[in-house]
Order: C-alpha cells, then sequence, then structure tokens
C-alpha cells in the first residue's frame, strides 16, 4: 500500500505524460475504494467547500471570464456563479434524501420480502467541461458527482484558458485532492484521460466530439452523458404579443454569451402574416438593449476565439446569406467582435440554416402556421430546446406534443435552465443523459436493487423435481389464485 | 410481414435500411403515441401469448431442451405479468409531472413528459429466449416506440415462431421481427436507431455500444459477469443451499446471467455446507442427473467445449468435490462444485454460465468483499446471513446490480426493483416502469405567460438594476 501510495505522489506532479493520467486514474480508484467518497460526511465536506470556493472567488472568477470571453461583471455574477451557488445549496439541503434508500414492495413469488431501490457511486467520473460557461458546466456537473460520492477528474476547455487555470489553481485549495483532480490541456490530454477505464464519464460539447467520447467509453463499457447542442428553433405565432416575445428572445439570444450558448435561440420561424412585424420589433429591441452602437455596449460578450470568429463570418459572407442581412452585420476582427445580426428569409440549405451558429446571427424564416412548423422541426435533428411563443393554449400544447426536444418553453427563452425539479438535457444529436438538481445526483449513481429475505417462507412446490402438483400450486401462487394454491397445499385439492 | 434472410447481405443490409426508414414513418405519423394504440398492441401480445402456448413451449423444448413448467414460470408467466401491469399502469406512466418552479422562473409552471425516443432495435439472447426479447419489447411498445425485434439465431426454432407469430397479433407498420446472425445484426447495428436495447455479453456488449456510438444511439445494455454468493454461519444451511442450488442449476442449468456464478464460504461451515449441497443437488435432480429432465442441456457444442475446458485445466480438476460428468452427445455436464480452485484459474476469471459452481473458502466478510472488489462489478450479488450488520456491510461496501439477501433470482419477479447491472455487467435498467422509462425521453417544458416583464429583466444593465436583481438572486437562494 505505502508503495502504491509513494508512487503515485511522484506520479501526481504536473508532467505531460500518460503515466500521470494513469497514476491519477488509479490513485482516485484507491479513494474510491477505501470507501472515504461514500459517507455524508465527506460529501457534504466538499460541496461546503466548494460553496465557499464560489463565494470568495468571486473576482477571481469575474476577472478570468472577463479574459477568456469578455463577459461583464453581472452576466459572471448571474450565469456562472449564482447558477453554481443554487445547485450547490440544493445538494446540501436534499443530499440527505437523496441518498436515502427507495423502499419497494415485494412480490407474491418472492413473499414475504421487502425491497429497495439504494443509490451508490458509480465510482471514479471524468467530467470534460466546454468553453461557453466554462465555469459553471465545470462546476455543476461535479457537484452531482460528488453528492453522488464519486471521485471525479475534471478536464476544462482550453479554449478559456484563464478559467481553466483558475479551476487547477482553486480546487485543489478547497476540495480533497485524494478524490478530486483538475487536469488541464488539450487534444493530446484527453485522448490519454479517454483512454482510461472510467466509471462514468460526463461531457458538454458538440455532437461531433460526442461520438469519438461514445465511441471511446464503449471500450470499457462507460456510462455516458452527453450534453450536446444543434440549433435551437423559436415559433412565433400571430396571437404572440411580439414585444414582450422578443425582448425575451433577444436576451436569450444576446444576453447569453452572445449566442455562444447551447440553449441560445438559434433560428425563428414567424407565422408569415407577422414576420415583417417580427423583424421590425427585433430590430427595436437590440437597440433598446445593446444601443445604436452595439460595439460600445458593456452587456454584449465577444466571439472566443479567431477560429469561431472566422467560422460565424464565413456563414454570414456565403453569397446566398449575404443578401439577407436586415440588421447588424458589422464586425471587428481584432476585436473579435460581430453586432447583433438579424437575417431573414435566407434559403434552407444555406450553411447558416444547416449547421449550429452558436454566435450572435439570428435568421428569420417565414412559414405558414403551426403545422408547417412542425414539419421544418421534426425534419430535422431533435434539438436540445425549443421556444414557442403563443397565447393559443391548443398551439403550445400541440407543439410540446408533437415536437420532441430535450425541453420546451413556452413564452420564453433559456429559462429550463433555473429550473432544478427539470431534466436538462437533450435527445438523439442534442445529447444522452440529464442532468440539474436530483438529476445531477442521479446520472453520476448507480441505482442497485436489494431484495431483503427471510429464511422463512419457503413454498417446498418451488423446489425440484417438480411434480405436476407442485406445478399447480406455483402457477396458482403466481395467477393471484390464492385460494386455489391454499387448497392444493393442504391436500384438499389435487 | 418481410423476414429477411441472410444469403445476400448487401440486399440484407439494404432491406434494413428501408425498414428502418418504414418504422420512422410510423412513429412520425404519430400513431405509436396514443395510448390507445399501445395498449391494443399490449392486449395483442397478451393474447398472443396465451392462445400460443403450446407452440411456444414446443419451440423452446426443442431449441434448449427446458421442460415446459420451467418455460412457463420463467418466461411465459413473467411476460403476461409485465404485460397485464403495463395496461394497468400505462396511464399513471404517460401523465406529465409537475414539478416546483423556483422564485426566479415565477410566474411560470413546469413538467415533464415523457414521450417516445422513437424506433428501437430490441436484440434478444439463447437463454430465456422468449421473454428476454418480448419484456423489452413491452417497455417499447408502453413507451410508443416502434420496434425491430432480433431474435437469437442460436435458437432458431424460437427465432422462427416469434418471427411468424408477432406480425400475425401485432401493428407491422411500427413491430417487426428481422432473423439471422452476425451478418444481419452488423447490418441492423448500422442503422440510425432511436434506442438499441442489447442483453447478452460483454464482449458483444461493447461493439453495441461502438456502433450506437456513430449515431448518439442512447443504449441499455444487460450483460452479465460472475455473480457471487457469501455465505456464513448464521443461517440454516439447508435452507440457503435449496435457494442456492434452485438459482445456480433449476433455471436453465446455470445459463442465466443472475445465476450464482461462485461461492464464497465463511471456513467454519465450509464442509458442511458442501456437503448440504451435495444433498440437495441429489434430492432435486436426482442420484443421476443425466437423467433428469429439469436441467435441460448445454446450449450446443460451442458453449459445452467451452464449459469442459474450464474443468479440464489441471488445477480445476483436481478440486471436483462432485459431478464432474459430461456427454458430448447429449450435451449434458452434471451439476458440478469444484472447492477452493486457485483465484487466478479460468473458472474464476471468467463468467462461468453453465453448471459449475467453484466454492472458496474465506475467514470472513473483509475476505470476501476483497475477492468480489477485485472483480469486475457483477449483475447481482448473494449474500446468505441472518446477522443484519454482515448484510448491510455487502449492500454499502460492494458495487452490484442488484443484492439478493438470503435468496438468489428470485429479484427478477419483483417488478418495483430496476433489474441492470453496473459497470461490465451493464448500463440502463428494465422492468416494470423502468422498462417504460428505458425507451422514452423525458422531456422538461416550461410555460411561462405572456404578461410584460420588469424593466430590470434587460440589458442595458445598470449597476443599480445588476444590484436590485443580485441582491433578489441573493434573498431567491436564501429560500432554497
Amino acid at each position: 500500500m505505502a508503495a502504491e501510495e509513494e508512487e503515485d505522489r511522484q506520479v501526481l506532479t504536473k508532467s505531460d505524460s500518460s503515466f500521470f493520467v494513469e497514476g491519477i486514474v488509479r490513485h482516485l480508484r484507491r479513494t474510491v475504494r477505501s470507501g472515504k467518497t461514500k459517507p455524508e460526511a465527506w460529501r457534504r465536506q466538499q460541496l461546503q467547500g466548494l460553496l465557499r470556493l464560489l463565494v470568495e472567488r468571486e473576482e477571481d472568477i469575474s476577472r478570468a471570464l472577463a479574459q477568456d470571453l469578455r463577459k461583464s461583471a453581472y452576466e459572471t455574477y448571474i450565469f456562472e456563479i449564482s447558477l453554481a451557488v443554487e445547485e450547490c445549496k440544493l445538494a446540501l439541503k436534499k443530499l440527505r434524501s437523496w441518498m436515502a434508500p427507495q423502499k419497494v414492495a415485494g412480490t407474491v413469488a418472492t413473499f414475504p420480502s421487502s425491497g429497495a431501490i439504494v443509490p451508490e457511486p458509480l465510482g471514479v467520473a471524468l467530467v470534460i467541461s466546454t468553453w461557453n460557461f466554462p465555469f459553471v458546466l465545470a462546476v455543476n456537473p461535479m457537484i452531482g458527482a460528488i453528492a453522488a460520492g464519486c471521485a471525479v477528474v475534471l478536464k476544462p476547455s482550453e479554449i478559456a484558458p484563464a478559467t481553466s487555470a483558475l479551476l487547477a489553481k482553486l480546487i485543489p485549495l478547497y476540495l480533497d485532492t485524494s478524490a478530486i483532480q483538475v487536469v488541464e490541456g488539450g487534444v493530446p490530454e484527453i485522448t490519454t484521460l479517454l483512454q482510461q477505464n472510467w466509471d462514468k464519464i460526463f461531457y458538454t460539447g458538440n455532437s461531433k466530439v460526442g461520438r469519438i467520447i461514445m465511441a471511446a467509453a464503449s471500450k470499457h463499457l462507460t456510462p455516458v452523458t452527453l450534453e450536446l447542442g444543434g440549433k435551437c428553433p423559436v415559433y412565433i405565432d400571430s396571437t404572440a404579443n411580439l414585444k414582450v416575445a422578443l425582448r425575451r428572445i433577444a436576451v436569450g439570444k444576446w444576453g447569453n454569451n452572445n449566442g455562444q450558448a447551447c440553449i441560445a435561440p438559434d433560428y425563428i420561424l414567424a407565422e408569415d402574416s407577422i414576420a415583417p412585424r417580427v423583424v421590425d420589433v427585433l430590430k427595436e429591441t437590440i437597440v433598446e438593449f445593446f444601443g445604436k452602437d452595439p460595439k460600445t455596449s458593456k452587456d454584449l460578450s465577444r466571439i472566443v476565439n479567431q477560429f469561431h470568429f472566422k467560422r460565424l463570418m464565413d456563414l454570414l459572407n456565403d453569397s446566398r446569406t449575404l443578401g439577407k442581412i436586415v440588421h447588424g452585420g458589422e464586425q471587428d476582427a481584432a476585436n473579435l467582435y460581430i453586432a447583433p445580426t438579424v437575417l431573414y428569409d435566407v434559403p434552407l440549405n444555406v450553411p447558416i440554416m444547416t449547421e449550429e451558429i452558436f454566435g450572435p446571427l439570428l435568421p428569420i424564416i417565414k412559414v405558414k402556421g403551426a403545422a408547417e412548423a412542425i414539419a421544418f422541426i421534426t425534419e430535422r435533428s431533435k434539438p436540445l430546446a425549443f421556444y414557442v411563443f403563443t397565447t393559443d393554449k391548443t398551439i403550445a400544447q400541440l407543439m410540446v406534443s408533437e415536437v420532441s426536444a430535450g425541453g420546451i418553453v413556452v413564452n420564453d427563452t433559456c429559462l429550463q435552465f433555473v429550473v432544478p425539479g427539470l431534466p436538462f438535457g437533450g435527445v438523439g444529436e442534442s445529447g444522452t443523459g440529464a442532468y440539474h438538481g436530483k438529476f445531477s445526483f442521479d446520472t453520476f449513481s448507480n441505482h442497485k436493487a436489494v431484495l431483503y429475505r427471510q429464511e422463512v417462507g419457503d413454498v417446498y412446490a418451488r423446489y425440484p423435481p417438480h411434480t405436476k402438483h407442485k406445478q399447480k400450486i406455483i402457477k396458482s401462487l403466481l395467477t393471484g389464485d390464492f385460494l386455489g394454491a391454499t387448497l392444493l397445499l393442504l391436500g384438499w385439492r389435487q | 410481414m418481410a423476414i429477411i434472410e441472410e444469403e445476400n447481405l448487401v440486399a440484407a443490409a439494404a432491406g434494413v435500411e428501408q425498414l428502418v426508414r418504414d418504422l420512422q414513418r410510423t412513429v412520425r405519423s404519430g400513431i405509436t403515441k396514443t395510448e390507445k394504440w399501445r395498449i391494443q398492441q399490449l392486449k395483442a401480445l397478451l393474447k398472443l401469448i396465451v392462445e400460443n402456448q403450446d407452440s411456444l413451449l414446443q419451440a423452446v423444448f426443442t431449441d434448449l431442451g427446458k421442460p415446459a413448467h420451467q418455460v412457463v414460470f420463467t418466461e411465459l408467466l413473467t411476460l403476461a405479468t409485465s404485460c397485464k401491469l403495463a395496461i394497468k399502469e400505462l396511464k399513471q406512466w404517460m401523465a406529465p409531472k409537475e414539478v416546483p418552479v423556483p422564485p426566479l422562473a415565477l410566474p411560470g409552471t413546469a413538467f415533464v413528459v415523457p414521450e417516445p425516443l422513437g424506433v428501437a432495435l430490441v436484440i434478444a439472447p439463447w437463454n430465456f429466449p422468449i421473454s428476454l426479447g418480448v419484456d423489452p419489447l413491452i417497455g417499447a411498445i408502453s413507451a410508443g416506440c416502434a420496434a425491430v425485434l432480433k431474435p437469437s439465431e442460436i435458437t432458431p426454432t424460437v427465432s422462427s415462431i416469434l418471427a411468424d407469430l408477432l406480425p400475425k397479433y401485432l401493428d407491422t407498420d411500427a413491430i417487426r421481427v428481422v432473423e439471422g446472425g452476425i451478418p444481419i445484426t452488423t447490418a441492423l447495428l448500422a442503422q440510425k436507431w432511436d434506442k438499441i436495447f442489447y442483453t447478452g455479453n460483454y464482449t458483444v456488449g461493447r461493439i453495441v455500444m461502438a456502433a450506437a456510438a456513430k449515431h448518439l444511439t442512447p443504449v441499455t445494455l444487460e450483460l452479465g459477469g460472475k455473480s457471487p454468493v457469501y455465505i456464513d454461519d448464521s443461517v440454516d444451511l439447508k435452507v440457503s443451499a435449496r435457494r442456492i442450488c434452485q438459482g445456480k442449476w433449476s433455471f436453465s442449468d446455470g445459463q442465466a446471467c443472475v445465476a450464482p456464478d461462485y461461492l464464497l464460504v465463511q471456513e467454519s461451515i465450509a464442509p458442511k455446507l458442501v456437503e448440504t449441497l451435495k444433498e440437495t443437488i441429489v434430492e432435486f435432480f436426482g442420484e443421476d442427473p443425466s437423467t433428469c429432465a429439469e436441467l435441460g442441456r448445454i446450449v450446443n457444442a460451442n458453449h459445452f467445449r467451452r464449459l469442459t475446458r474450464l474443468l479440464d485445466d489441471p488445477r480445476t480438476a483436481e478440486k471436483i468435490v462432485h459431478g464432474g460428468e459430461r456427454n458430448e452427445q447429449s450435451l449434458f455436464i452434471a451439476p458440478t462444485i469444484v472447492l477452493d480452485v486457485p483465484l487466478d484459474v479460468p473458472v474464476m476469471l471468467d463468467e462461468i454460465f453453465g453448471p459449475i459452481l467453484p466454492i472458496i473458502t474465506v475467514k470472513g466478510v473483509d475476505e470476501a468483499i476483497n475477492i468480489i472488489l477485485d472483480l469486475p462489478k457483477p449483475l447481482a450479488l448473494y449474500v446468505f446471513s441472518t446477522n443484519k450488520a454482515v448484510q448491510e456491510r455487502f449492500v454499502t461496501e460492494t458495487s452490484a446490480g442488484t443484492v439478493g439477501i438470503n435468496e438468489t433470482v428470485l429479484h427478477v419477479a419483483v417488478l418495483g426493483l430496476p433489474f441492470g447491472g453496473v459497470g461490465e455487467s451493464g448500463m440502463g435498467a428494465y422492468h416494470g416502469k423502468h422498462s417504460f422509462d428505458a425507451f422514452s425521453h423525458y422531456k422538461g417544458v416550461y410555460h411561462k405567460r405572456m404578461e410584460a416583464d420588469a424593466d430590470g429583466t434587460f440589458p442595458p444593465y445598470t449597476s443599480a438594476r445588476n444590484n436590485l436583481i443580485r441582491s433578489f438572486l441573493t434573498e431567491d437562494l436564501e429560500e432554497i
């Protein structure tokens, strides 16, 4: 034991060899096997440590996010810190009830018996987070893993390097390093990490890498949660109050890391009678929110890096798209700035309508009505979120029942994220599995079935050799014919 | 409808592609979503089982030599119960569930709404060839999915009868049977499914998951492993021995994913336990088990050879204390006990899936737990002890799909318990409502009203507004 620990201690220094990663996993496995992470007290202690980190280090976190994404302190507080604090506090409050076994009634075949569903940690988990909400999307899955009693390796995104470095620095200061580790790096480090045998992998990102992760996981039969993305559609009909609707859409689109969010509205399907008015109100709203020159607005983040800036400019500069810009389109490459941009009536087969935009460009497409909108959306990959703006309850109900998506919001955008009772996750191309609230705890747990029996209560008829008589008894019991079974057992019936 | 033959692999692959497209079209039409359709299909399935009992039993006997009553209890009654439960509970299972909304998101209401994943592929194994295909199918139907059932080619008579009967009772626009071996399974796995449900071994389980990864298809994998039994001196040996022997040999002659694989026995009772087990084997299966119809047989020559190889390993052969007889013609291997083999012989490394029972003497709970933890997580783990503290140690210190206390195998009948593995023994679960869940997507739905929002909600954010919202949030957090 001592020799192994010494070996691991030598290896747990920063080096870029796969030996380093293997050592970490071995160390964490040993911690899990020792039972250290199972007791409620340990989990509570870690969650409280995380809470302290979130509260004490707000300035450091704001600074890192400003550096990585030019996020305003306000946006950072709302989206990166308060959401994580909320999840942490919820986990602390509910931990005991989440951990408690759930009683299950026995059945006639096992009478007398009692059953229970006992949650237990899956073991050693890998959390790979992404760059757009680099802090909260790293911390929230970790809250679930810790609450479930797992050990965790966090791999923050290298595309948000200041946040990655901050997480690597802070986590060891507040949390138990024998169970929780941060590994920084890029593709080589991810590759090495994916070769290890994990008990769970939680990935947030895009569907291309999601496939790679699931394929790697299959080698070890590791269960995965994949929080992916896609094009989140919005449908607006003529019964909607356009001022209210478009404010909510605009803040969901541009107030949310400037469109670089998996649940940001991607495109709008507008009922054709109101489509022109939608464009007008949207323009007014953009000016109201970000001023005539949005570049000067303090409330708009920047595009994360040159690669994504170019990707977005390519979407805009496609010849079939350029002529459809009805608002915005200004850009400044040096500052990674693209103005909130609205497009109207682009063709459906151009890149901006076939790829996830993940940026400040918002196409508006005319549709005849609900039926066409439903057909449009259901022809395409299932989205992570779908937003419906209507005051017609029948239409709202129709949309909810006809459209499959990770989540649906009627008359708002993005808020499904803050309702902990709602499972947050995708379906189909937008992902598999869910989290938030208890779902986070569940996604890092094995729900183990336990059947308790005692020595009494054997019906001799259950054992071989199964004579015809015994068979009759068993059959009666299993089909609920207790009178018949009793008569047979007593010998009053043959 | 179409039973796809394997002769032309290209044609088979194309046929499978078209099949999936057809089923997707059916799902898009919305028919499988209605409660009416689902109940109709479930009732039809029930009718199929009741009206065709004899031919189903005959098919299983032909392929596996199992006596009729065994198949009635372990497969047909199971399916009937499963069907009836789904019919009874479906409305409840389908109902949206309201969840509370935090102050931050008020005014609004939120619901979790189950919906079908879509088009599912169910791959069945050979050992309980009817129920382990049709029970997942019950889950798919109750969830509103369309499905393809691929029965095991290792039980060709059963496969054939399922392919014949299902189209006669069920909606062939939504439910199909595809027969065949590896080539057709490969063609099926290449398609884009909305769900794959596989029961089998962990080697093919990896292949299934890797194929699913190409399309981001969620999977349930019901696999196996070495399900251990621990037994200590606090029990009535006769009662325990009966339950262990039934679990090991009565259900498919050890060829069951939840059959006890090996025994860890507290040393003080080891000799007595071995004696009691021997007596019980004779009591159950007679002095000459080769003439006992109850035992069925080893499924085929491949598995027969695999199992005899385990027994013929020299460090294992010398430890046989009961049984060991075999007959390749009749695919018979006697209920066999090997005592105190080393932990690194083949019979202690891989899932046995046969009538060989290794018994390892241990000092006590600590040693037993360490042996269990050194092996992959099992599908089932059985503890025979009347000592509650011992029971709880196993429940809390080991991980498994299911723990059975003072019982083996029968947990599969408790439909309120999720049936599935963890780690190498699988992912996901089913039975009862868990079957419905396995084929459903739980969609979060949040409703807000169209009333105007307070001014502070939107940009530009002045620091006055920021502070206001921030203090609201902090207050908000106090209430959580």
